[in-house]
């Protein structure tokens, strides 16, 4: 399929169509921690902007942007004014390889689409995809790490090395835990996972430990509670965005949903099926791209409803804890069980075990 | 696979791009400014700040960047390994069980050396501490029941 004007005018409706949806959750997501948070705790959370106060973000971001966005005097100017959208832009650019559904073909013939346009239901299906995302949440670091430090200020420069400490920490521990679905799909390439789970064979049952490990380490890559250390409240105030106000906190905050969203998506996608559904099988119906992003968002979104269930029951970890848990559990386990995934999944692909002992 | 793929992604970074700039220069426009010395000053809770930032922070945290580039890029070499693990057959299998092996042989010895207890020096045995407050306790009791004859 060669480049040309259609091409680039899918390609650029496929971000603009993403980029909406995620805001729009981001804004439900927003909304709805609140109010999960406030039944769980026998409040009423916010109500009155809108019906059942649907609105209430759409109002706080609005608040966000006409307050006095503070620059405090001992800040470091450029490096204070790069980190907000350090922060915004890597999460934004990780979504890029988040499978929202399977492909479809426009005006094309054939399994190959020939003569016609392949629309990918993602904005980049890269061979990397996973290393992509790897990176881009690696990337990441750099908006704690510059805010804490372009601050000038005690409790931001605190959170900001707590931050960057526990987030490489998890890093290490988050791609460790996609290692055994990159053996087990054999590819690197989001929708190739997908189709590697077809026919409900998830890798949540066989990689269950990973899962886990996975969800753990995307919490404390998110800073999400109970690893929210670095902004916890009682001993460092807001952490490393102490010292942003207004709109450059908004970035702050918005950048830490769209990761949840993100690594939900992506939790779904490694381990959940991804879009694949009881109806309809893919290629079966016309309508099966939109069943696949269906399923694809609702399995998300009881992802991230988890994400809120342990916000709300989960005390915060101590520091040592936190690095306990990274270094001294999941990264070890999970090199074992690496090992032992690769060998199962060798022997499948050899045959038996007689064959592969003896260098088949 | 083609470098065309990638430019959707540009077009996000482009929008990701716009849409921080957009809505920082809107807030420019619309918030209010109205700078105080206090407002200025760094947030210490209220208080007047009278000392400087740290300058030295506690060797842990440099000790686990230095880990952490040590897995990365374990992992790193993990991942071309992990897509071909099917074709590598048993090659493959022995080479990163050797590979792991070695990992974790140094796992075990910065794992001794207490890089990862972050708790308040554990290394510090618990049970010698205690001895040495009995020891204290014990021998300011004599010292006291000591003075307390002397004055009798």
């Amino acid at each position: 399929m060669e480049f040309d004007g259609w091409t680039a005018l899918i390609g650029t409706g496929t971000v603009v169509a993403v980029f909406v949806v995620v805001m729009l959750m981001v804004i439900l997501a927003v909304w709805a921690e609140r109010r999960v948070a406030a039944v769980m705790q026998t409040r009423i959370g916010p109500n009155r902007a809108g019906p059942f106060g649907l609105l209430q973000t759409i109002a706080d971001g609005i608040k966000l942007l006409m307050k006095e966005s503070i620059t405090p005097r001992q800040v470091d100017r450029l490096v204070y004014e790069l980190a907000p959208l350090l922060a915004v832009l890597p999460a934004f650019l990780a979504l890029a390889i988040v499978p929202f559904g399977p492909g479809f073909c426009i005006g094309g013939q054939g399994t190959d689409c020939s003569g016609g346009y392949f629309v990918d239901m993602q904005i980049a299906n890269l061979n990397v995809g996973v290393l992509w995302f790897l990176s881009m949440s690696a990337i990441g670091v750099y908006a704690a790490l510059l805010a804490g430090w372009g601050s000038g200020s005690k409790y931001p420069l605190l959170g900001g090395v707590r931050a960057s400490a526990q987030v490489i920490s998890y890093e290490a521990a988050l791609s460790l835990s996609v290692v055994p679905v990159v053996v087990a799909a054999g590819t690197l390439d989001t929708q190739g996972i997908v189709l590697a789970q077809s026919q409900y064979r998830w890798f949540l049952l066989p990689l269950f430990i990973p899962a886990l490990f996975f969800f753990v380490a995307a919490l404390a890559e998110t800073n999400r509670p109970p690893f929210d250390l670095v902004e916890a409240e009682s001993e460092l105030v807001g952490g490393f965005h102490t010292e942003y106000s207004g709109v450059r906190f908004m970035l702050f905050f918005l950048a830490e949903y769209v990761n949840v969203v993100t690594i939900s998506a992506l939790f779904v996608t490694f381990f959940l099926g991804g879009w694949t559904g009881p109806y309809p099988v893919a290629g079966s119906v016309n309508w099966a791209p939109l069943f696949g992003a269906i399923w694809f968002l609702a399995k998300t979104v009881c992802i991230i409803g988890i994400f809120f269930w342990l916000r709300v029951t989960l005390p915060r970890l101590r520091y040592d804890q936190l690095m306990a848990l990274c270094w001294k559990r999941l990264i070890p386990i999970n090199l074992v069980y690496l090992m032992a995934v690769a060998v199962w999944v060798a022997y499948q692909a050899t045959g038996d075990l007689p064959r592969l002992v003896g260098g088949g | 696979m083609e470098l065309h793929d990638y430019l959707p992604i540009l077009v996000l970074l482009v929008v990701a791009l716009l849409f921080g700039t957009v809505s920082r220069g809107l807030s420019a426009l619309l918030h209010p400014r109205d700078p105080t010395p206090e407002k200025l000053d760094p947030y210490e809770c209220g208080i007047v700040p009278e000392r400087d930032n740290p300058e030295r922070f506690p060797v842990q945290f440099y000790l686990v960047a230095m880990i952490f580039i040590a897995f990365d890029i374990e992992v790193i070499f993990l991942y071309p390994w992990a897509v071909l693990v099917r074709r590598l057959g048993v090659f493959g299998l022995v080479e990163m069980a050797v590979f792991v092996a070695i990992v974790f042989v140094a796992y075990g010895y910065i794992r001794r050396e207490g890089v990862f207890d972050w708790a308040p020096r554990k290394k510090l045995d618990r049970t010698l501490l205690l001895q040495r407050y009995r020891r204290e306790a014990e021998a300011a009791r004599v010292a006291s029941g000591a003075s307390e004859t002397e004055a009798a």
